[in-house]
């Protein structure tokens, strides 16, 4: 625990503004991050790497954090994030991502990641929108929302990419909305803190691309939105599966421990030395 | 040894301390070399969920400090075109070897081609410029691999090396020198008070994650230090002629090409890989017959050798481009050539068919007449 006042500027770098839209979740995303590796006791980040792909969350770590970044093409960040782990265990790699960037076009790099516990911490901003290019349909926009590529009404069904990271075999699952900026904070100290793959979900509001297309007036009925549309874990398993289409499940799914493939590839790598 | 063996030996001479793949025919040997031998030496191998993957690991292993590879086969390769591109931004040395078959798309998995020259050049969007290193046998796909390492950490650029079918998984007799007599090169790395890392003609120092350097890597237009700019368009004209210019101002040291006869000849060939196999014969077989054919082979496919074809093709009467492809390289040496002499191309695809010697002289017989 280190004893000094948090302060973001600490860990950005200092001549840059951001970039976010008034009311944009990044800027929450981003803080509880920082606040999380705050009150882990990192006054800086040199001991992270941060990936990212393209999109709007992309852009919370690079070029802004004072860090090494790598922003890399869309939906890849995830597998550059497993050549600097692999390479660099002892570094606390994080990859900020959106839901179409992670979900969309690099969906089973994250599921591959989970599978194989790679150890590395993502942060899946969620907007249940693609921002950055004008509001098209993601593959988390809810049923029947209107977005400039479904103008009557998205037809399809949205993914639950929590559930499947749990199902894929992560060792930290989570997911929280930044109305709830304390727990999301916590859940980034565990995500940091896992040996193993950490996937954290945050449902954030995107005032500009999806906000005003559905039918909120403002970033605070949005916010609100979250709150009453939120249902812990525990509540939500007395419910059946209909009557939770719409809600967002929030707690922490998972904390479990197994080998990483840190742990599993250099043990390999052992054994082929004793072989040769 | 087979040239697929030859190069993922050549590959732990050079120092490859990473590689991540994904299986395919006829490239997977050089794979499945390396997962038995890589980690003996201590470095790592591993299988990605598709060529994406595989070349995204291969720059986070670079970016982490480590020279790294990834080998694959056109399908792959056109997979890969994406992340070609961002290596290319973001000056991120790694080597690619494709291994040619037909194609496209699926085709004839186990049967070579030399389909995929023009993508090794233009695979990915926009502007950039390509190293490509084009081996005729097992000696040369092993000491081009180890070239490409060298070239990738020069010039800090993607190098692909552009095998086939045949030369990866033909068995040749080769030399491997005494390794403290192999020229190996290491990345230029900054010192300890530097901040610029990227966009400079003469190759920025560069320094590796996690030695408290903060750097800002991105494939979206930047300046030397990294900072992203959306919009500009002074600095994208600036970052893509230094990148370009990069390769290009230093294409006279990285060329390399076998020449016969040039200077004295009726007719010329040009080609590569495989094929140019057979136009040694049938030089021989029409020297004897009294025709001198000069032969102008590019080792490096790009950039392109073009003076010293275009050199040869004033003497001609003809040039012919034998290849196993419906004519890729045809259209670079006609551009070469700038009208000195009719270019005939030779096309043969499919089925593991080569053009032979016997065919290639019918046509400089003919060219002579």
């Amino acid at each position: 625990m280190t004893t000094e006042p948090f302060s973001m500027k600490r860990y950005l770098r200092p001549d840059l503004t951001l970039p976010f839209c008034v009311g944009c979740g990044c800027v929450n995303v981003m803080s509880s991050f920082l606040r999380a590796a705050h009150e882990l006791g990192h006054v800086d980040l040199n001991k992270f790497v941060f990936c990212s792909g393209i999109g709007c969350s992309a852009w919370i770590p690079s070029p802004y954090l004072m860090a090494d970044s790598l922003h890399t093409a869309h939906g890849r960040s995830i597998p550059v994030a497993l050549g600097v782990k692999l390479m660099r265990p002892d570094l606390n790699v994080v990859v900020f991502g959106g839901d179409g960037d992670l979900s969309g076009i690099g969906l089973s790099h994250l599921i591959h990641a989970a599978r194989r516990n790679l150890d590395i911490l993502v942060v899946m901003v969620n907007n249940m929108i693609y921002g950055m290019t004008g509001g098209q349909v993601a593959p988390t926009t809810p049923f029947g929302a209107k977005t400039t590529t479904t103008p009557y009404g998205n037809f399809e069904y949205p993914l639950d990419v929590t559930k499947l990271m749990v199902a894929s075999g992560a060792s930290y699952v989570a997911r929280w909305t930044t109305a709830h900026g304390e727990q999301l904070k916590e859940a980034m100290k565990k995500g940091i803190k896992t040996k193993g793959f950490a996937f954290i979900e945050a449902a954030s509001p995107c005032p500009t691309a999806f906000g005003r297309r559905v039918g909120f007036r403002d970033v605070a009925e949005m916010l609100h939105w979250f709150v009453d549309n939120s249902i812990p874990l525990e509540v939500a398993s007395k419910h059946t599966e209909k009557e939770l289409i719409g809600k967002i499940v929030i707690g922490e799914y998972v904390n479990r421990m197994a080998p990483t493939l840190s742990d599993n590839i250099s043990k390999m790598v052992r054994e082929a030395q004793q072989v040769a | 040894m087979s040239g697929n063996e030859a190069c993922a030996e050549a590959a732990l001479i050079a120092g490859c301390g990473f590689y991540a793949g994904y299986p395919i025919t006829p490239a997977s040997e050089i794979f499945e070399h390396l997962a038995l031998r890589l980690p003996q030496l201590g470095g790592l191998v591993v299988q990605m969920e598709d060529e994406m993957a595989s070349l995204g690991a291969v720059i986070g292993a670079s970016w982490a400090g480590a020279k790294a590879m990834t080998a694959t086969s056109g399908p792959g390769f056109s997979l890969m075109q994406e992340l070609i591109g961002y290596a290319f931004m973001t000056e991120t040395p790694c080597v690619i070897v494709d291994v040619q078959r037909a194609g496209p798309s699926t085709g004839q998995a186990t049967k070579c081609g030399q389909g995929d020259l023009m993508q090794a050049r233009w695979g990915t969007h926009g502007d950039y410029a390509s190293i490509v290193l084009a081996p005729n046998s097992v000696q040369e796909l092993f000491e081009f691999t180890i070239r490409a390492f060298n070239l990738a950490e020069t010039y800090r650029t993607p190098v692909v090396v552009l095998s086939d079918e045949i030369i990866s998984h033909m068995h040749e007799n080769m030399t491997a020198p005494n390794p403290e007599q192999i020229e190996i090169v290491n990345r230029k790395k900054p010192s300890p008070n530097d901040n610029k890392f990227f966009m400079m003609e003469e190759v920025a120092p560069m320094p590796s994650v996690g030695e408290g350097f903060n750097v800002a890597v991105t494939g979206s237009t930047h300046d030397e230090t990294g900072r992203r700019f959306t919009a500009d368009h002074p600095v994208h004209q600036r970052l893509i002629k230094t990148l370009v210019g990069k390769i290009m101002n230093h294409a006279e040291s990285i060329t390399d090409v076998e020449t016969l006869n040039i200077d004295n000849c009726e007719v010329g060939v040009v080609s590569f890989g495989c094929t140019s196999r057979a136009v040694y014969e049938a030089v021989d077989i029409a020297e004897k017959k009294g025709i001198t054919v000069g032969f102008v082979r590019p080792k490096t496919i790009w950039p392109f050798p073009e003076k010293i074809v275009n050199k040869m093709a004033r003497n001609c009467k003809a040039v012919i481009v034998p290849e196993l492809n419906m004519g890729e390289l045809f259209y670079e040496v006609d551009r070469a050539v700038r009208g000195a002499a009719p270019v005939i191309s030779v096309n043969k695809v499919g089925g593991g068919e080569m053009i032979t010697p016997e065919e290639l002289l019918t046509k400089i017989s003919q060219s002579v007449k």
